[in-house]
């Protein structure tokens, strides 16, 4: 009845599982209490949960990284305390099998729930405004694309609770992963999490491509497209191009763990290190994924507080572009060492290296941009600023590793562990903190605390630098990742100061939140009146903050690169004439998504414990859900133009209010 | 930058990538040829896979001695077939005429039909001669590959059902146009898709 479901999948016997369990259930109860008494649900189901703007989906999805980072961090400074504590004789706090589950959801959780929610949640807020058009391509499969994301994160987080996660490593490499090997219910929680939310990254980045190539503003060509839509188009792309292939190797290593074949297994002429070449033909596009939309944003901030437009604009595009396609050609660097000889090793090396140019391209224009600017120093200029220091750091092991000799002293040591956290801290936490910063006043009408920012990047930054260069050095040392435990005792020192480095981080995330609510607060002091709170260049900075549901209430013509500044400049910039204001249509709230990802979820979830019944009322639902859309004629809801008239005169109040400089203070 | 609209109309010489947000029948059925690449990709990695552990047959039988050319040759003419009838039928939803295309559509039904039938039967005897999926790493990548591919044509016959009940309850609206358009590459994708496997996986059999 249900399958492989019993009790004793509730790690009862785990005093560290069941705490955490309490509490999350205690907040959780606490947040829908709250909810409930204030009445809120109403509000949330209308304006959030069925929201089909992309603004809004893109909030919930930086909500749901910063909630994900909480959990991934929690792992992160588990492990960092185990390997600080068990050195020489001393065994830790943490068992082995407890220890395996953790590094995999930590690296599981921070790319696929932190790192891109995050990246996507920014490319969907800010894409669309910057190409100056009302929506993305297909808004109600944006909705979709969240919550089938979302159904994948709360299969992970069940699998704290009941049953298990894998403890194979975040990529799950077979024959560890097969049934033979690992029989519990991990990594199919593994599996089934990552094909829900990978199918709704895929959704996303079709919708978002289509997006870029199909819907700009009159008068935008390529040329003139803002640098952040260029990187999330190669982000998209890539998406497009990289995705299927997780899914379908997920896909095989599912038929090997359900139906008995052989793609993976050792015997009957399995190869496991054919999921290892489509794993990483996936993996590597993944990184650029990540880190192209990063370097979107530190590009857009770098002009903006330099005041000058980005030095070698067409360079950026083009190393964007060749970055995009060479992240296809370098996947078997991440495995060296599987013995495929010296010429195709050396191939992948030099292509790798190769990477390393347009890249470096990139790091001379923002310095180049900063070179003569009229530089301001805000919280988005410090992460960018850290960033171009941290990341050089990073891409030099980077390349050093790419020597396949090298490689082969350092291959799963905790020399790679500092390299890819030097990158992906470095790269996409700083990105996605500097265009959180960047662009939350778009978003919410106020700005963050300034202070607490800068005490932000303070934190992550010197914390970064305090967890992760012992790791080199320890990884020099032959420290392998993945260890539980060290008799070298002579490693712990260093094991220590990784520790402290953790926890100035955790500060950085604790003040994170400090500086939401404090900012909050402050709001009315820190107001942006004008829509333009940065002395922004592209379209997004033209339009009230936060904007209106419709986006646009002209659709501008775009004659420049830059076109807002240019506006600014000419003096042409202005808010519309009352008489070309029409009545807007709107892509009517669909509950589509919610549903969808409700019968994903017990999908899922039948599907890991193999309860056929509850699997078929789950996959019947998500038909039905479907079907029920497709007969849906009624999509659009009608804005009078009254109502958006409305809106422009108290904007335009606003905006004069604020060019008089009466914004400080002035309470709204 | 300044206001569109009215004052200032879009002169027809002006280059596409500058018109501004292309319409809606456009920006669907380009949303769909992207998801038709990603699902081509996918199925990529399943050709890749295939062609690695074709040899691996791990004492079992190979795909030389399991296959039959004149039953594949068959099948393979009904899903060829059948996207000529289908391209008949998207020109009569183009038409609108109802008549018409419930006759090409009907038949590209029962050519798909027909096809999933013998691609069935084959494997059926395939499993009942031992040589079933789980027998072997070649079994494995061959019911993997082509049953994906019988998996699609099974959605797109589902698919077409629904489209039909579809006119018939909704009429030749917009809607069902762009469903209908989005159908069509669909089906003669999966064709692309078959011939592939026709090529790499049957007359490559050795």
């Amino acid at each position: 009845m249900l399958g492989r479901l019993s009790w004793s999948a509730i790690p009862f016997d785990q005093p560290i599982v069941m705490w955490t369990s309490a509490t999350v259930a205690v907040v959780l109860a606490t947040v829908f209490a709250l909810i409930t008494m204030k009445g809120g649900w109403p509000y949330l189901w209308r304006e959030w949960i069925t929201s089909v703007d992309h603004k809004r989906i893109g909030v919930m999805y930086m909500i749901l990284g910063l909630v994900m980072l909480v959990r991934g961090f929690s792992d992160a400074i588990m492990m960092r305390t185990q390997l600080a504590l068990a050195a020489g004789n001393a065994p830790g706090y943490l068992p082995p099998e407890h220890y395996d589950q953790i590094f995999s959801a930590h690296g599981t959780i921070m790319i696929f729930f932190v790192a891109m929610p995050f990246v996507v949640g920014l490319m969907n807020f800010a894409v669309p405004l910057q190409l100056g058009v009302r929506d993305v391509a297909f808004p109600k499969l944006n909705s979709v694309s969240f919550w089938l994301t979302a159904s994948g994160v709360l299969l992970v987080n069940l699998s704290l609770f009941v049953g298990e996660f894998a403890r194979t490593g975040w990529l799950a490499y077979p024959p560890l992963s097969e049934l033979a090997y690992s029989p519990g219910v991990g990594v199919d929680y593994y599996l089934w999490s990552l094909q829900l939310s990978g199918m709704g990254t895929l959704l996303a980045g079709i919708n978002l491509t289509t997006t870029i190539l199909k819907m700009r503003a009159p008068g935008m060509g390529y040329s003139r497209m803002p640098i952040f839509c260029w990187t999330a188009l190669a982000s998209n792309l890539l998406i497009v191009a990289a995705f299927p292939v997780l899914t379908a190797t997920f896909a095989m290593l599912l038929l090997d763990r359900y139906c008995g074949f052989h793609f993976f297994t050792n015997d009957l002429g399995g190869n496991p290190m054919m999921y290892v070449n489509l794993i990483w033909i996936w993996g590597h596009p993944e990184v650029y994924i990540l880190i192209l939309p990063a370097f979107g944003v530190f590009s857009e901030v770098v002009a903006t507080f330099s005041g000058k437009p980005l030095f070698g604009r067409r360079s950026m595009v083009l190393a964007t572009m060749v970055i995009c396609m060479l992240s296809f050609m370098v996947w078997l660097h991440h495995f060296f060492t599987m013995g495929a000889g010296a010429d195709v090793n050396g191939f992948f090396g030099i292509m790798t290296m190769i990477i390393a140019v347009p890249t470096g391209v990139k790091v001379f224009n923002w310095l180049f941009t900063l070179y003569g600017g009229r530089i301001q120093y805000t919280v988005p200029l410090y992460w960018t600023v850290g960033f171009i220091v941290t990341f050089v750091i990073g891409g030099m092991t980077g390349v050093l590793m790419a020597i396949p000799p090298a490689d082969f002293v350092l291959h799963n040591s905790l020399f790679l562990i500092a390299h890819f956290h030097n990158v992906a801290i470095g790269g996409v936490v700083f990105g996605a903190m500097a265009g959180y910063t960047y662009w939350f006043p778009k978003a919410f009408g106020f700005k963050l605390n300034e202070r607490l920012g800068k005490a932000v990047f303070w934190c992550w930054f010197i914390g970064f630098y305090l967890a992760f260069m012992p790791l080199y050095a320890l990884g020099l040392m032959g420290a392998t990742r993945r260890m539980q435990h060290y008799s070298n005792t002579h490693w712990q020192p260093l094991m220590l100061v990784a520790l402290a480095g953790a926890i100035v981080i955790l500060l950085g995330i604790g003040l994170t939140a400090l500086q939401l609510i404090v900012s909050i607060r402050q709001r009315h002091q820190h107001r942006d009146q004008t829509g333009d709170p940065w002395n922004g260049r592209t379209l997004e900075w033209s339009m009230p903050s936060p904007p209106p549901a419709w986006n646009f209430t002209e659709v501008a013509t775009v004659r420049e690169t830059d076109a807002y500044w240019h506006s600014k400049q000419s003096g042409s910039a202005s808010s519309p004439s009352s008489k070309a204001i029409v009545d807007m249509h709107l892509p009517r709230n669909s509950p589509v998504g919610i549903f969808l990802a409700f019968f994903a979820v017990i999908l899922g979830f039948a599907l890991i414990w193999r309860i056929d019944w509850l699997a078929g009322i789950g996959l019947i639902g998500a038909i039905v859900v479907v079907l029920r859309e497709a007969w849906k004629t009624d999509l659009e809801v009608r804005v009078p133009a009254e109502e958006v008239m409305a809106f422009e005169r108290v904007h335009g109040t606003r905006l004069a209010a604020g060019r008089e400089g009466l914004t400080p203070g002035a309470r709204s | 930058m300044s206001v569109a609209g009215e004052a200032l109309p879009i002169e027809p010489e002006v280059p596409l990538s500058l018109r501004g947000p292309a319409p809606l029948r456009v920006v669907a059925g380009f949303g769909f040829w992207l998801f038709l690449l990603s699902d081509i990709i996918l199925f990529a990695a399943l050709f890749a896979t295939y062609s690695v552990l074709s040899g691996s047959t791990a004492g079992g039988p190979s795909g030389a001695e399991l296959f039959d050319k004149r039953h594949v040759f068959i099948e393979t003419m009904c899903l060829l077939t059948s996207s000529v009838t289908c391209g008949f039928g998207s020109l009569a939803v183009q038409r609108a005429d109802a008549r018409a295309m419930f006759v090409w559509m009907g038949a590209t039904f029962i050519l798909g039909v027909t096809f999933l039938t013998l691609e069935g039967r084959e494997f059926a005897s395939m499993v009942a001669a031992g040589a079933g999926p789980s027998h072997s790493a070649f079994l494995s990548a061959f019911f993997t590959l082509v049953g994906t591919h019988g998996l699609h044509v099974s959605l797109g016959l589902v698919w077409l059902v629904i489209m039909l009940l579809q006119v018939m309850t909704l009429g030749f609206q917009p809607m069902v146009g762009r469903r209908f358009f989005a159908f069509g590459l669909f089906w003669h994708a999966l064709d692309i898709v078959w011939i592939g496997v026709f090529t790499i996986v049957y007359l490559g059999a050795k």
